[in-house]
């Protein structure tokens, strides 16, 4: 302290004039080093602003990668997805080809026999009833003969005229029989249009179905030609898909995780009772830890379940197993999970048992008269008749409860595929802020460097001040010698 | 090369999901907390003179203390009488079984055997070995090498030494709490009230010379001061 009092007033006793001395001293140094003290500064800071512009564009450049692989891990998770629905629907078409279409011969044959019936019927209709014989017109003729009164020529005529008439009865007869068979046969092809025209119906049917999936394939195969041309449009339209699967599987499973704290508390307390409530492993009961455990197993019994029954596909060597394998172990993941309802169905009995127990002995602790005790005693009694409720839904619930975690994997399925997308995304959120984080600092420095700059002017600005005037001075005293010279030349010019 | 990445990706994703549930369940279940420490409680009763008659708030607080008590505390009721530094005045004792439906029977039988107790006791003690009481405690409380150790004495804290007994020695009490429940007053504080202050300091300074940590409750209606809460 001493020391830099006497470096203080080194110049003077007088302190303000000693630090005045040591002002004009600094400021004349920082006036002579202004040239070299500008250059380290704006080296200094462009050599930062340049690295900063560099973080930048590498970071834009990783930005851009990272597009690139979110892209391609877009479209080829799209491109599997959209394979796999086009060979739905092929394996659709084809089921429908053979379940219906293989019965197609059997519908044209029916056709065909409905075609000809009624063909054969419609000739039955055309005949024409027998005309009345040919010579009715002479036997006619001679019967409207005038007879004369003659007995035996009136008796030949009117034997004519009675098998004319007889002859004509029949041919009515017949016609009318004629009439009554086109008709019936007219009427008998009525359920044979029908006939024909249901079959026609199923026909158009199976076809209209066909042409459905093919105008399904149809689409499918555009979207799978589009994410096959990598089109910006395709990767737009997944990864707004994947973000709605993501947020769709993280509220479900969110629920589940609900589900299974549930079912943590419904079997902890009665897990001390099998692995005691003393122990611990770190600062955790153990019988907390198993009772996780459990949840967890049954978890993971769902997971190989819902894998075996190829409902999800979290892991690819249980898929790629041969049938009998596969049956195999879906009957033992099943059954290990079964048998874990089932103790979980008890531990929830217990559970109540533990509970109750524990209620009537707080009770008989908390009562300190034996009157009390008669009422609670009233109390307990008459809520007994409704204590098998709770004890019989806490069973339910400990069995149902790791059937319905059993399903977790499908939404976990859908979460960890999305999850790459988001995860991609999120990263890329995350660059581009850095990146103009980065931009921002690389420009803020150069203002700084300026600020600085200037700064620095600002203390030196007498000196500054003093060269400005002097070069005035000067160039004006040039100007003025310049000017006289120039006049002094004009008149001896003259 | 692709399916393998794929495969190895997938794996790791689920295993990190897997993972985050383990952890946010092991968090929910009290992860971030520390493992409670055991119990120890040794509640020493007057039953010397007209103290006896206050023995019924004494079963309210062993209630208290079987209800908050859990499977690995251990608990002990003694009385004080005219020589307490003895096994045979120990009442009932037990450490709690880490199985809940154990303990609770081991509670019920606790309580019976208090209760049958204080029903028999037709007379007090003459003299009131309070020292005698304490370091019987101190030795129960340490055997159990519980976490937090309490010895709570229900007492007036006159003591009444039979001649003979030596008493006037320090005692210790390192890391016991120790707490005065319902310290009457005595027809004497009425006269000089200094007295019954003199009495609490006294045993004060024992026990806090000794290591230990003194409290005093009286008021019956707020037991859960009785434990420190940690």
């Amino acid at each position: 302290m001493n020391e830099l009092t006497s470096l203080t007033n080194l110049w003077s006793s007088n302190t303000a004039v000693s630090s005045l001395i040591w002002l004009a001293i600094l400021i004349t140094l920082l006036y002579l080093g202004r040239l070299q003290a500008h250059q380290v500064i704006s080296s200094s800071f462009r050599m930062l602003h340049t690295s900063l512009r560099l973080w930048a564009s590498s970071i834009s450049q990783l930005i851009n990668r990272l597009k690139q692989r979110n892209k391609e891990v877009l479209l080829a998770a799209g491109e599997a997805e959209v394979q796999t629905k086009i060979e739905r629907e092929f394996n659709r078409i084809s089921t429908i080809v053979q379940r219906d279409l293989s019965q197609y011969p059997a519908i044209h044959r029916e056709i065909k026999s409905a075609i000809e019936t009624i063909e054969s019927d419609y000739q039955n209709c055309a005949e024409t009833a027998p005309l009345p014989p040919a010579w009715g017109d002479v036997v006619a003729t001679i019967t409207a003969l005038p007879s004369n009164g003659d007995p035996s020529v009136n008796k030949i005529l009117e034997n004519i005229k009675q098998s004319i008439d007889d002859a004509q009865a029949q041919s009515l007869s017949a016609y009318q029989k004629a009439g009554s068979n086109r008709h019936k046969a007219l009427a008998k092809m009525q359920p044979d249009f029908r006939k024909l025209d249901d079959k026609m119906d199923v026909v158009k049917g199976k076809v209209d179905s066909l042409e459905e999936r093919g105008q399904l394939i149809d689409q499918q195969m555009e979207e799978y030609l589009n994410i096959r041309a990598g089109e910006d449009k395709a990767a737009s339209i997944l990864a707004t898909s994947s973000l709605t699967q993501f947020f769709i599987a993280g509220l479900v499973l969110t629920i589940a995780a609900l589900g299974g704290l549930i079912n943590f508390q419904l079997i902890a307390m009665p897990m001390s009772e099998m692995v005691g409530g003393t122990s611990y492993i770190g600062s955790v009961k153990t019988s907390d830890i198993a009772a996780l455990v459990i949840i967890l197993i049954e978890i993971a019994m769902g997971v190989f379940l819902l894998e075996s029954l190829r409902i999800t596909h979290l892991f690819p060597m249980i898929g790629s197993m041969d049938d009998k394998m596969r049956r195999r172990m879906m009957m033992i993941s099943f059954s290990i999970l079964f048998i874990l309802a089932g103790i979980e169905a008890s531990l929830a009995y217990m559970r109540d048992l533990l509970a109750l127990d524990h209620e009537a002995l707080q009770h008989a602790l908390m009562s300190s008269n034996t009157d009390s005790n008669v009422n609670s005693n009233q109390v307990a009694g008459s809520s007994a008749e409704f204590r098998w409720i709770p004890s019989v839904g806490q069973m339910i619930m400990g069995f149902i409860l790791p059937f319905a975690l059993a399903f977790i994997a499908i939404p976990l399925e859908s979460f960890i595929h999305a999850l790459r997308t988001v995860l991609g995304l999120f990263a890329i959120a995350l660059l581009r802020t850095l990146h103009l984080a980065l931009r921002s600092s690389a420009s803020l420095v150069t203002q700084v460097s300026k600020i600085i700059i200037s700064f620095y002017d600002l203390i030196i600005m007498v000196p500054l001040s003093m060269e400005s005037g002097f070069k005035k001075m000067s160039l004006k005293k040039a100007n003025k010698n310049e000017t006289s010279h120039l006049i002094s030349e004009t008149n001896q010019i003259d | 090369m692709k399916t393998i990445s794929k495969t190895i990706i997938k794996t790791i994703l689920s295993t990190a999901l897997i993972g985050s549930v383990l952890i946010s369940s092991a968090s929910l279940t009290g992860c971030g907390e520390q493992k409670p420490a055991s119990k120890s409680v040794y509640l020493l009763l007057d039953t010397s003179g007209t103290y006896t008659q206050e023995l019924a708030k004494a079963q309210s607080i062993m209630n208290y203390l079987l209800a908050t008590l859990d499977s690995g505390d251990s608990i002990a009721i003694a009385r004080i009488d005219s020589g307490s530094f003895n096994e045979k005045d120990i009442i009932a004792k037990t450490t709690f079984d880490s199985r809940p439906s154990t303990t609770n029977n081991q509670k019920r039988v606790f309580k019976q055997k208090v209760d049958t107790f204080v029903d028999n006791l037709e007379k007090g003690s003459f003299r009131t070995d309070i020292t005698g009481g304490i370091l019987q405690a101190a030795d129960f409380v340490n055997e159990t090498q519980a976490g937090e150790k309490y010895v709570l004495i229900f007492s007036d804290l006159e003591e009444e030494l039979q001649k003979g007994h030596i008493r006037d020695f320090p005692i210790d009490m390192q890391g016991i709490q120790v707490v005065a429940l319902n310290v009457t007053k005595l027809r004497s504080d009425n006269v000089d009230p200094r007295e019954f202050k003199n009495r609490l300091n006294h045993w004060q300074e024992r026990v806090e010379n000794g290591g230990g940590n003194w409290r005093v409750v009286n008021d019956l209606e707020r037991l859960d001061r009785m434990f420190v809460q940690n």
